[in-house]
């Protein structure tokens, strides 16, 4: 394989025009501003996302107290601060929507692979930088639109995220319409976003590595982010295209989704799930990628089983084409087909395993050192693994005839997405914190967030499991009218305070992040003795990223090498044995 | 807090609690090796001075065992649980004898129509009871789902019987009460502001009780 | 950088409403003088027996159901000793013009024993209509015009208020709630004032009108529409009488 196609030439022109305020960190080029841009814009939809777990939690926890500052809400919303069974439907609608789409998915995409493609693989920026910064800008502008959706007549989108028609359809079964008409643009505006974000990775990563980075010298997290590019690529147009047909049933009289005139209800879920099931191997794959960097640094080893690893991304992906119809096993799709989709889900769960087990046998005799990223790894896989095994469970057709759509799915959900993404998130943060910024996190702090984060996190979402086996349904206003679910209400209150606890503890990464950047321990090159490229230039990188195009020598993961004294061997370092690739050719 | 299901009072909780426990103990031991795993390693291998780390770059042994002791452990639940699944909901799996009901279904309510004393759905002594199914214990019965707005879900907690109805799909649902008694059906399908309180109650009658209820069901009738 | 994102954006929020149809505050114009004082009272007359009204199963809200001593009838057709009640009457023709000022008290429905009471109501367009709520428990109240916005609210508690404003005419709006399939009301929003809705001894009168002859129209949910003229004198009054079924 050829090492690289075209390498740009170092950036060194830039320096002769000092940009403007704007031009430099607003309308930036600059594939390291735009990461950081992404990040703010995140952290800020991540804050939202939270604020409405706890408006969901207040309610299940103590449907007849007025929710604090409640009376600041307007009557149609929450009257006297008790909410209304729509706004309710809104806010679990609205939650998952903005976490799913303008948090975790910008912050696992957009951030860092945005970040960490050019760093990583010796690339001075991006293949297309501009495309780069439209990609920003046009992901915000959708998440304005999407928070204008909260003060049109008739409410916010109350469909769920999953949008089902003829819920989502037609104003009528939920008195929203503006509010769905908006939530559906803005997910077709994201999406292009999203797309060329997509394009930039993909052809980045195919023609921008530096010569001696071959493919199988990429780093896991590349490899993660650049697989996931694919997904995306492949994925989104189906959600846009579902959305648009859902918009122009609303807005034009088609009736793609309307059963009276020729339309199929379940058409909606076929399309959504086609689309939404990668979407969750999105949301999951850049975190594996970024914490099997982490723990080989931390536990000073190589990691155990890169080429499987890779291979077990690439199944993931590509098995993740042929499993969404676990989403709609009771859906009165063909039961055959819960069948067939029964057994590909059981086999997709083989190479998640496979992954687990390789960071497992990465930490096995290792040495261990448990910086505040290396904490949160592996908190990541031990959450993970619970997440995975719960959806062993679901895989089961006939036991998901008694969970599906209960809090067992909940959990299930909320142990990948928070235990896992969000986790590998605070890891990756932590991790990169000194490169982006040049100062370095708080250590202390950082670990007291862990453990209080882990110990609440696990306090709150636990139990859900034990909720869903008892028989409690999603979405549900207020479970005390089902005599069957009334001795959960101490359960549900007990969840609600650990979620409260949990949310409140975040105010320690929070402060973290905003006072180590004015205050925090200057960092060097590399803080974290690691081997990537990104860890050879300044922290932070200068515009351009390296001053002369970097050479690589060996894989990403050579800690504790024979060849060398420390216990960690960078990959543009070269040895007396090292031969220079470019005497290879392509 | 428990991992033990409800109490089951129809035919399929025997066969879909009995996978679930199966699935319990098998990632219930998946779950302590890999959780007790990363403890005695978080701990025997944190750093200490002078030590170091082994340069150990993966073992294909390692990758074939657990690569194929999963593939074949969930292959295998998979085929156990595909039986069970073709018994409750395949379309040819509806017992001939089953009681046919209809239940519209909108929002925010059940309405059951019961064949009444002819014993035929669709004629002119059906009658309807709104948010009431009435049924005998250890008879298989029929449900046919028929939903008039958005996507509902017909869900029987203690019966393990869970199948949305869908607006222009028809949608059959069976299942056979074991033991007489009230029991609650919830909708497990947003489908709007009322969704959760879309509650309705089963009862299942001895097979008397029942021809009693029916009876006197048709004599009120009679007098409206 | 991020505080000052959520500090601005927490304001933004809350500052504005979510808005609805118009929450509190009618046209909010000062009653001024009726054009006139000329009035016309009327009888809306059942010939025939009446039709039975269906039986509601009220078995499965206990909360409802106690508070209907006889078996709760669905009250679509309601006939006492041949008078028939819930008629919308209005004028329709022979008025001066507008605009007309539109009063500050609202228009009121409740929903009482899972019923809307009353079952028919008039409205001026841009008035307010105060809906009530009086059971314990869930009622929404879904109205699908054809010539206003649909909405479909809750309120799930007694002593919840909802405030609705229509934009435009129409006869009639139609109410519905979907917790109670057979709770329906109709709403009768007119660009005037000169309507009323027949009592249950089917009696009616609409005031406050100038000398003139006038034609008036009356509706009921099933039975149709029937229209009438009428001529008054200033300050004097005249009968009219509609007679449905037969």
């Amino acid at each position: 394989m050829a090492t690289s196609a075209v390498s740009l030439e170092p950036a060194a022109h830039v320096e002769a025009h000092e940009l403007s305020f704007l031009r430099k960190y607003i309308f930036s080029t600059d594939h390291k501003i735009i990461g950081i841009q992404f990040l703010l814009m995140s952290f800020v939809f991540l804050l939202f996302g939270g604020l409405m777990a706890m408006m969901i939690r207040w309610q299940l926890g103590f449907p007849e107290r007025p929710l604090p500052a409640g009376q600041l809400l307007p009557e149609t919303m929450a009257p006297g601060g008790i909410l209304l069974p729509e706004f309710y439907n809104s806010l679990v609608t609205m939650h998952g929507t903005i976490m799913v789409f303008f948090a975790i998915m910008p912050l696992l995409v957009g951030v860092f692979g945005n970040y960490l493609i050019p760093l990583k693989l010796g690339a001075p920026d991006m293949a297309f930088p501009r495309l780069n910064m439209a990609s920003f800008w046009i992901a915000f502008s959708a998440g304005i639109l999407m928070m204008a959706g909260f003060f049109v007549e008739g409410g916010h989108a109350a469909a769920g995220w999953t949008a089902y028609a003829p819920l989502s359809a037609d104003p009528e079964w939920t008195g929203v319409s503006g509010g769905q008409q908006i939530w559906l643009l803005s997910i077709a505006i994201l999406g292009l976003a999203s797309i060329m974000g997509a394009l930039n990775y993909i052809t980045t990563v195919v023609n921008l590595r530096a010569p001696g980075m071959t493919w199988f010298r990429m780093p896991l997290s590349i490899w993660a982010l650049f697989v996931t590019a694919i997904l995306v690529l492949l994925a989104i147009p189906i959600l846009s295209g579902a959305a648009i047909m859902l918009f122009f049933d609303q807005t034009i009289g088609t009736h793609f989704f309307d059963w009276t005139d020729g339309g199929q209800v379940i058409l909606w879920q076929h399309l959504f799930w086609y689309f939404g099931h990668p979407e969750v191997y999105i949301l999951i794959l850049p975190a594996m990628g970024m914490v099997s960097d982490i723990i080989a640094n931390g536990s000073r080893k190589p990691v155990f089983g890169y080429h499987s690893m890779v291979f077990a991304l690439i199944s993931i992906a590509f098995l993740g084409w042929v499993v969404w119809g676990h989403h709609m096993f009771q859906s009165g799709m063909n039961p055959t087909l819960g069948m067939t989709f029964m057994i590909s889900t059981m086999i997709i769960a083989v190479p998640s395993a496979i992954k687990v087990f390789n960071w497992m046998g990465t930490m096995w005799r290792g040495n261990i050192r448990f910086h505040v990223p290396m904490l949160h790894s592996v908190g990541f896989v031990a959450m993970f693994v619970i997440g995975g095994l719960s959806g062993i469970f679901m895989a089961s057709t006939p036991v998901d005839i008694y969970i599906h759509d209960t809090y067992f799915i909940v959990a299930h959900i909320h142990y990948v997405l928070f235990g896992g993404s969000l986790f590998a998130i605070f890891a990756a943060v932590t991790y990169w914190y000194p490169k982006m910024f040049g100062r370095m996190m708080n250590s202390t702090v950082g670990k007291v967030h862990f453990w209080l984060t882990f110990l609440f996190y696990n306090m709150t979402f636990f139990p859900m499991h034990d909720l869903g086996i008892a028989g409690h349904m999603r979405r549900i206003y207020d479970p005390s009218q089902y005599e069957f679910l009334q001795p959960l209400a101490p359960l549900n209150r007990f969840i609600t305070v650990s979620a409260l606890l949990l949310f409140t503890v975040q105010i320690l990464f929070a402060a973290n992040f905003i006072m180590s950047w004015f205050k925090g321990k200057k960092a060097g090159e590399n803080p974290w003795e690691a081997n990537g490229l990104e860890w050879t230039v300044a922290s932070p990188p200068p515009h351009g990223n390296f001053a002369k195009v970097p050479t690589v020598y060996r894989g990403p993961y050579e800690y504790s090498s024979p060849l060398v004294e420390e216990d960690f061997l960078m990959q543009t370092r070269k040895l007396a044995s090292d031969v220079d690739p470019a005497a290879a050719g392509p | 807090m428990s991992w033990i299901l409800p109490p089951g009072a129809s035919t399929f909780a025997g066969d879909i609690d009995f996978l679930y426990y199966v699935i319990l103990v098998i990632t219930g031991i998946a779950f302590v090796v890999v959780e007790v795993g990363l403890l005695v390693f978080a701990i025997k291998y944190r750093a200490r001075p002078g030590r170091k780390a082994q340069y150990i770059e993966g073992s294909i042994k390692a990758e074939i065992i657990w690569t194929a002791v999963p593939a074949v452990t969930l292959v295998i639940i998979g085929l156990m649980s595909g039986g069970v699944w073709n018994h409750i909901k395949g379309r040819n799996s509806i017992p001939p004898n089953a009681i046919p009901y209809e239940v519209h279904v909108k929002q925010f309510e059940w309405n059951f129509t019961y064949r009444g004393p002819d014993g035929q759905l669709g004629t002119s002594d059906d009658f309807i009871v709104r948010n009431q199914l009435h049924i005998p214990v250890n008879r298989p019965v029929e449900l046919q789902l028929i939903a008039e707005d958005v996507i509902h879900s017909f869900f029987v907690p203690a019966f393990r019987v869970k199948q949305d109805a869908v607006p222009g799909m028809d949608i059959r649902v069976w299942f056979e009460a074991t033991k007489v008694g009230e029991y609650e059906i919830a909708c497990a399908e947003l489908c709007g502001l009322g969704h959760y309180r879309m509650r309705a109650r089963v009862f299942v009658h001895s097979a008397e009780d029942y021809q009693q209820w029916l009876s006197d069901r048709a004599a009120a009738a009679d007098e409206e | 950088m991020r505080r000052f994102w959520v500090t601005s954006c927490l304001f933004a929020f809350l500052g504005c409403g979510g808005g609805d149809g118009g929450s509190g505050g009618g046209g909010g114009a000062a009653e001024t003088a009726p054009l006139g004082n000329a009035s016309i009272s009327g009888m809306v007359m059942f010939l025939g027996d009446a039709p039975a009204n269906p039986a509601i199963d009220m078995s499965e809200e206990p909360e409802c159901a106690a508070k209907h001593t006889d078996g709760p009838t669905n009250p679509i057709v309601s006939v006492t000793d041949g008078h028939l009640a819930n008629v919308f009457v209005r004028v329709v023709g022979g008025l001066p013009g507008g605009p007309y000022p539109v009063p500050s008290e609202p228009a009121t429905i409740d929903q009482n024993g899972c019923l809307y009471v009353p079952r028919v109501v008039g409205v001026m367009v841009g008035q307010t209509l105060a809906i009530t709520n009086s059971d314990p428990l869930l009622h929404n109240i879904k109205a699908v015009p054809t010539e206003n916005r649909l909405f479909n609210i809750s309120q799930p508690r007694a002593g919840m208020t909802s405030n609705r404003i229509f934009t435009a005419p129409e006869i009639m709006v139609p109410f519905e709630c979907s917790v109670h399939g057979w709770m329906n009301a109709y709403a009768g929003v007119v660009e005037h004032p000169y309507f009323a809705v027949s009592g249950a001894d089917g009696s009616f009168t609409i005031s406050g009108l100038p000398a003139g002859t006038y034609q008036v129209e009356a509706w009921h949910e099933t039975l149709g529409t029937q229209s009438g003229d009428v001529t008054v004198e200033a300050d004097g009054s005249a009968t009219l009488t509609f007679t449905f079924g037969g």
